[in-house]
């Protein structure tokens, strides 16, 4: 070996303590250094100086042992390592959360918004409940009049419109058998507050009224048919406007509706 | 003078938990500053010493006094921890943000702040020290490259990076005081 002085000098032992010498080199090295104790001591020097460098490197003071003692245990087994760092999974657990309460205050929204629908739903299915309601009892009075025109022996009316009223029309449906008066007053307007329609049998020669009855259970489809007996031997009939409750003799004034029984 | 701990050690390597409590006690601020001299970085260095001191434990039985000293092979594993740490993901997000880039400017940077070591001494080696050795230092020891390594990276002929070092480290304990 060479003059320990001279190996010193060579600055081979920094880098011996470094580590950064390639391996054999490491350990002939070592070897030498444990041979030789100046060798060693030089070694020993270089290493609590670069201890302390070290040392001043450091950010912040060293952690306790005892956060360490979690990944060991005493017979030497390791205790896999958990990361104890957390942002990122802070950030995913706070995204959750986020999402989470996005996720509830969506359904939410979205279950108000199916209430609602529903109840929609429900009112528009009571309209159209009505309505078929409205529809069939409309189509029961159309039934009915039906029935009434196509009956054998009657005797089908027209009454023509007078001057107080000149678009007004109805029909008188007489079946003269059963001493029935089937009136049709879609043609007549509708009669003003505190006022009703009148039907009236005449007979012409000489001009004779007879009351066949006040038609005031109209009802709002306009669609219905009164039937009034009329036991009489008409020769005509006419509808009037009367004051409620109907008068002992027609207003021929407010003559709306006239027609001659023909057959 | 503080001598390595050749008993501790022997102890240390039967998986004493006692003993590796002590060597913990002895290393870890110095393996601490190599880490952080790396990364640059508290948290990830923390992190890592972590990691580095449950390696040493773990693989105590790999350690050869026919290859080197004990504190070199605990270098060498802070080292590799530490670089390995580099290619995360966690330290390129950090890396954005630093300026230091040789351990004398994280001296610098901060002020020393610990009780165990000459503060004062250490700031007047960062003070007198010429670049050329704190580049040295940083590479050679702080770093782990090779000779060949630091002399392509400084661009200085490969056979002054040892005797230059040498220089360097001698005013360093000179400084400090380590006879």
């Amino acid at each position: 070996m060479k003059d320990p002085q001279t190996y010193i000098d060579s600055g081979v032992l920094e880098l011996f303590v470094y580590g950064t010498l390639p391996e054999e080199e490491m350990v002939e090295v070592a070897h030498i250094v444990a041979q030789n104790p100046v060798l060693l001591q030089e070694v020993v020097s270089i290493e609590n100086s670069l201890l302390k460098l070290a040392s001043a490197a450091a950010p912040a003071q060293v952690a306790d042992f005892s956060n360490l003692r979690k990944y060991i245990d005493v017979d030497g087994k390791v205790i896999p390592l958990s990361r104890k760092r957390t942002p990122i999974p802070t950030i995913i657990l706070w995204a959750a959360a986020i999402l989470l309460l996005a996720g509830v205050g969506y359904l939410y929204t979205e279950n108000s918004k199916l209430e609602n629908q529903l109840v929609d739903t429900e009112r528009e299915l009571l309209l159209q409940e009505s309505k078929t309601q409205v529809a069939e009892s409309d189509l029961q009075q159309t039934k009915d009049i039906l029935n009434v025109i196509r009956q054998q022996d009657l005797i089908a009316v027209p009454l023509g419109a007078q001057a107080v009223a000149p678009e007004a029309y109805a029909s008188v449906y007489w079946d003269q058998e059963n001493g029935k008066a089937y009136i049709d007053v879609k043609g007549l307007p509708e009669p003003p507050e505190g006022k009703v329609y009148q039907v009236w049998s005449l007979t012409l020669e000489p001009l004779t009224p007879t009351s066949l009855g006040i038609l005031d259970q109209y009802d709002v489809t306009g669609n219905q048919i009164f039937e009034l007996d009329n036991p009489n031997q008409s020769e005509a009939f006419g509808i009037t406007l009367e004051p409620a409750g109907g008068s002992e003799s027609p207003t021929l004034e407010q003559l709306y509706t006239l027609g001659v029984v023909t057959s | 003078m503080m001598t390595q701990p050749d008993a501790l050690i022997a102890r240390f390597l039967q998986k004493d938990a006692m003993s590796f409590e002590k060597i913990y006690e002895l290393y870890s601020e110095s393996l601490f500053g190599v880490i952080n001299s790396i990364l640059h970085d508290k948290e990830l260095s923390e992190e890592v010493l972590q990691d580095t001191f449950v390696k040493i434990w773990n693989n105590s039985d790999r350690y050869n006094p026919k290859k080197g000293r004990f504190f070199t092979w605990m270098l060498n594993i802070a080292r590799n921890s530490a670089i390995d740490k580099t290619r995360s993901k966690a330290f390129k997000n950090q890396r954005k943000n630093h300026t230091a880039e040789y351990f004398v400017d994280i001296l610098e940077a901060r002020g020393s702040f610990n009780t165990s070591v000459d503060a004062i001494g250490i700031q007047k080696f960062v003070d007198v020290l010429e670049p050329l050795c704190k580049k040295i230092i940083h590479f050679l020891f702080f770093k782990g490259y090779t000779q060949k390594e630091t002399a392509e990276e400084l661009e200085i002929p490969l056979g002054t990076v040892k005797t230059r070092n040498r220089i360097c480290i001698k005013k360093l304990r000179d400084i400090v005081g380590v006879e």
